[in-house]
């Protein structure tokens, strides 16, 4: 196993090295995160047709080749930026501007502290992919993740509307009861690993359980990965748990909002699908671990070694968590189109009641079984 | 900018209007209010204190438009009351003339009547199963009802040459007889139409969420629903197996078994169970009726009712001049009054029917089965959450060219 790479050993080289090496990645990711949501908009509507007997979009084309829909997302997004900038006149002009930039902002925040591969060596620097390896990971991601409720309680209460007010108090209250729900879920995973660093624990994942199994976190907390993809659901505002939005009933927090900024209320929903999956494949799923693959190659059970290229080693684990990622984003939307919507009672009914002693049971059998072990 | 108070609507009849709750106004403008219905709500919290069901937005003045039309040119208005099932209509508003009139039509045009008017029932439910689980948020579920319906719209194109506007029957008769292959396309079709009821049944009936959003609400007693005049689905949901088709046989209908699914509850869940059992039941008709249904002529032969064959027009003068009076003056019912009611997708369809002798109808009322259900709507919510009201809404399948005419 190989030892986490503090990111101060890249600071010895100089403060510009470091950032200039932290600015590349938060480049790469952002751009990778944002092409992938725009992939995800193309994609719900795609995998929502299949699901329902439908051809869905390929009007959009470019000379003539509309490429399956493929440049829907572009189009979306100029139909979306051409739109009128509406404000509400009796509501409250500054929380309204501000909201949308709330509900953004954390979700991007949240890519900070997720792994999205070991390290690379290049130009005699070695390089942690992550944004920032941060020792309490999972604390930093459910911290940022609750601040995503300012957004959509202040857009409901700053446009001064009924029904997004409506949305606004729904939103407040699930999003809070929920993340109490998805916070003890996780527990269950760091008494395992010991750790609340992200990148520790996808390190940790590597191991093998006698001998062959990968020591993965589904594992260990089979029960937890499914509580954790309810309350993520759920966190995430999406069918079953969107009554937030609730398009039919109360249309929404967001009822008021038009052009841009209604699309970053949507492309932060699209994004946090990405979280989601991103979390799940880390915490559940050997984050970039690709089974039997070593720093220096595959090393099999039974004996063979097959020595890697570092670069292609690396492109292995990157491929590994994307895979992983596009999988898990592809369950949501395929979870999304499937159920009908809870009630917002029974919503609540499920956290409080259902989720919540489920996973604290969790914590519990989890602690009997390790001190029992230990 | 300080907002000016809220404007009472002037029709308001809430109780403890002033009292500092949350006043909701849900449509017309609203996506489960189909654009033509507003609700007014004074909601505690997401708990519904007090609802007003105001309508009227669709008016289109169908009753009285009828009374300066001919007999037969009423015939396409009616496509547009129900709209998600018009041969119901076209057939209650043709059978209606007829009894004003005295007349039977030939036994074939009653089974094609038969068989048309369950195809429409058919789609209604497709309709209204469909667009209610879409709103409860099984989007998907919609689209497997909505293409069963497309197949059956193609089935009826095929006979009416229109998909939701046929204009189909007439008084008399029906413009056009069932295709020859009819009866191949019909049981191509059921093959499909009942895969996808299968499919929706697996998706929903023992759905957990499905069930926790219908079961006990919308709730209305056996005693209530009766009190209130429903009819159709929602009264039979309650427990009482009053249709129309039982009750007071019209066409063939006394010579089909078929059953006539009864809830107990009351609530949506057995609304909706009734509305999937009655689609089962349509399709039995239809295949009863496809096997038993006789060759022969389809209008009735008098020249005083359906237009004579080109051959006579021109061969004869007896039917020349028929063709002549009713081409321009239409059928002229004797002086009285009927009234006719049908099982449509709803309930009990009426047509009210008073003529003075003349070629128009003097005065047509429709008794439209959502009429009633739309006025016990704020019954049902009550009491209940934000959230039921489109449960609710959406099992009574309202159809507002039918409520408001």
């Amino acid at each position: 196993m190989t030892l986490p790479i503090p990111d101060f050993i890249l600071l010895n080289k100089g403060p510009l090295v470091f950032l200039g090496v932290s600015f590349l990645k938060v480049c790469v990711v952002f751009g990778a995160v944002m092409g992938f949501a725009a992939l995800l908009t193309l994609a719900e509507r795609k995998v929502s047709a299949l699901m329902q007997d439908r051809v869905g979009p390929n009007r959009a084309s470019v000379f003539g080749f509309a490429l399956g829909g493929l440049f829907h997302p572009a189009a979306d997004g100029l139909k979306l930026i051409f739109k009128e900038d509406f404000v509400p006149r009796w509501g409250d002009k500054f929380l309204f501007t501000l909201a949308p930039l709330l509900a953004l902002f954390p979700v991007l925040l949240l890519f900070a502290a997720l792994p999205f591969g070991n390290y690379i060596d290049i130009a005699g620097l070695r390089i942690n992919l992550q944004i920032a390896d941060f020792n309490l990971g999972v604390l930093f991601i459910l911290a940022v993740s609750s601040l995503a409720i300012y957004g959509a309680f202040l857009s409901g209460w700053a446009s001064r509307n009924n029904f997004a007010l409506l949305g606004s108090l729904r939103a407040a209250a699930q999003m809070i009861s929920y993340e109490v729900a998805l916070g003890l879920t996780l527990v269950g995973v760091l008494m395992v690993y010991g750790t609340a660093s992200l990148q520790d624990i996808a390190q940790a994942q590597g191991e093998l359980l006698f001998g062959w199994l990968p020591a993965w976190g589904i594992v260990y907390q089979p029960f937890a990965f499914l509580l954790f993809l309810a309350a993520a659901q759920a966190e995430n505002k999406r069918t079953p748990f969107d009554v937030v939005e609730g398009e039919s009933e109360i249309i929404g927090y967001f009822l008021e909002y038009s052009s841009m900024r209604f699309a970053s209320f949507m492309f932060s929903e699209f994004i946090e699908i990405i979280v989601i999956s991103m979390l799940a494949a880390t915490l559940f799923f050997g984050g970039w671990q690709v089974p039997y693959l070593q720093a220096s190659g595959f090393v099999f059970p039974w004996g063979t070694e097959i020595p890697l290229n570092h670069y292609l080693v690396v492109l292995l684990q990157v491929g590994s968590i994307s895979v992983k990622t596009v999988f898990f984003s592809w369950l949501l939307l395929v979870i999304r189109w499937t159920v009908p919507r809870f009630r917002f009672d029974q919503v609540m009914t499920l956290c409080w009641k259902g989720l919540l002693p489920l996973a604290l049971l969790n914590i519990l059998v989890t602690g009997v079984l390790i001190w029992w072990l230990a | 900018m300080e907002r000016p108070a809220h404007e009472l609507p002037k029709n308001w009849s809430l109780e403890n209007a002033g009292d500092g709750r949350l006043l909701l106004n849900m449509g017309p403008s609203h996506p489960a209010m189909h654009g033509i219905v507003r609700i007014l709500l004074s909601v505690e919290g997401e708990r519904i204190k007090d609802a007003d069901v105001e309508i009227g937005y669709l008016h289109r003045g169908f009753e009285k438009t009828c009374e300066n039309v001919t007999y037969n040119q009423v015939i396409p208005y009616t496509d547009r009351l129900n709209y998600v099932s018009p041969f119901i209509n076209n057939v209650g508003y043709a059978l209606a003339v007829e009894k004003l009139m005295g007349i039977e039509t030939p036994e074939r045009c009653k089974y094609a009547r038969v068989i048309m008017s369950e195809l429409s029932r058919l789609t209604d439910h497709l309709t209204c199963l469909g667009a209610s689980a879409m709103e409860l948020g099984a989007f998907t579920v919609y689209f497997y009802l909505i293409n069963a319906r497309e197949d059956l719209y193609r089935l009826t194109d095929a006979v009416a040459g229109g998909r939701i506007t046929p204009a189909w029957s007439r008084v008399g008769g029906i413009t056009r007889d069932l295709p020859d292959t009819f009866a191949a396309d019909t049981a191509a079709v059921f093959k499909k139409v009942r895969a996808n009821i299968a499919d929706a049944d697996r998706l929903l009936t023992r759905n957990p969420i499905f069930n926790g959003r219908l079961r006990g609400t919308g709730k209305i007693s056996r005693e209530d629903a009766v009190s209130l005049a429903f009819t159709g689905p929602v009264l039979r949901a309650s427990g009482v197996p009053y249709d129309v088709r039982k009750a007071s046989p019209y066409l063939v209908y006394d010579r089909f078994s078929f059953d006539i699914p009864v809830g107990d509850a009351g609530d949506n869940y057995d609304r909706y169970l009734v509305r999937l059992e009655e689609m089962r039941q349509s399709m039995r008709i239809v295949e009863q009726a496809l096997k038993q249904i006789p060759a022969g002529p389809v209008n009735h032969p008098g020249y005083g009712v359906t237009l004579p064959p080109k051959e006579e027009v021109y061969g004869n003068i007896e039917a020349l001049m028929a063709h002549f009076k009713l081409t321009y003056e239409g059928v002229k019912p004797p002086a009285g009054e009927v009234y006719q009611a049908v099982e449509g997708g709803n309930g009990e369809l009426g047509f009210y029917l008073v003529s003075d002798g003349t070629g128009r109808p003097w005065r047509l009322r429709v008794r439209p089965p959502c009429f009633t259900l739309t006025a016990g709507l704020g019954r049902l919510i009550k009491g209940g959450y934000i959230a039921d009201i489109i449960a609710s809404f959406g099992q009574i399948n309202m159809i507002g060219g039918e409520l408001e005419r």
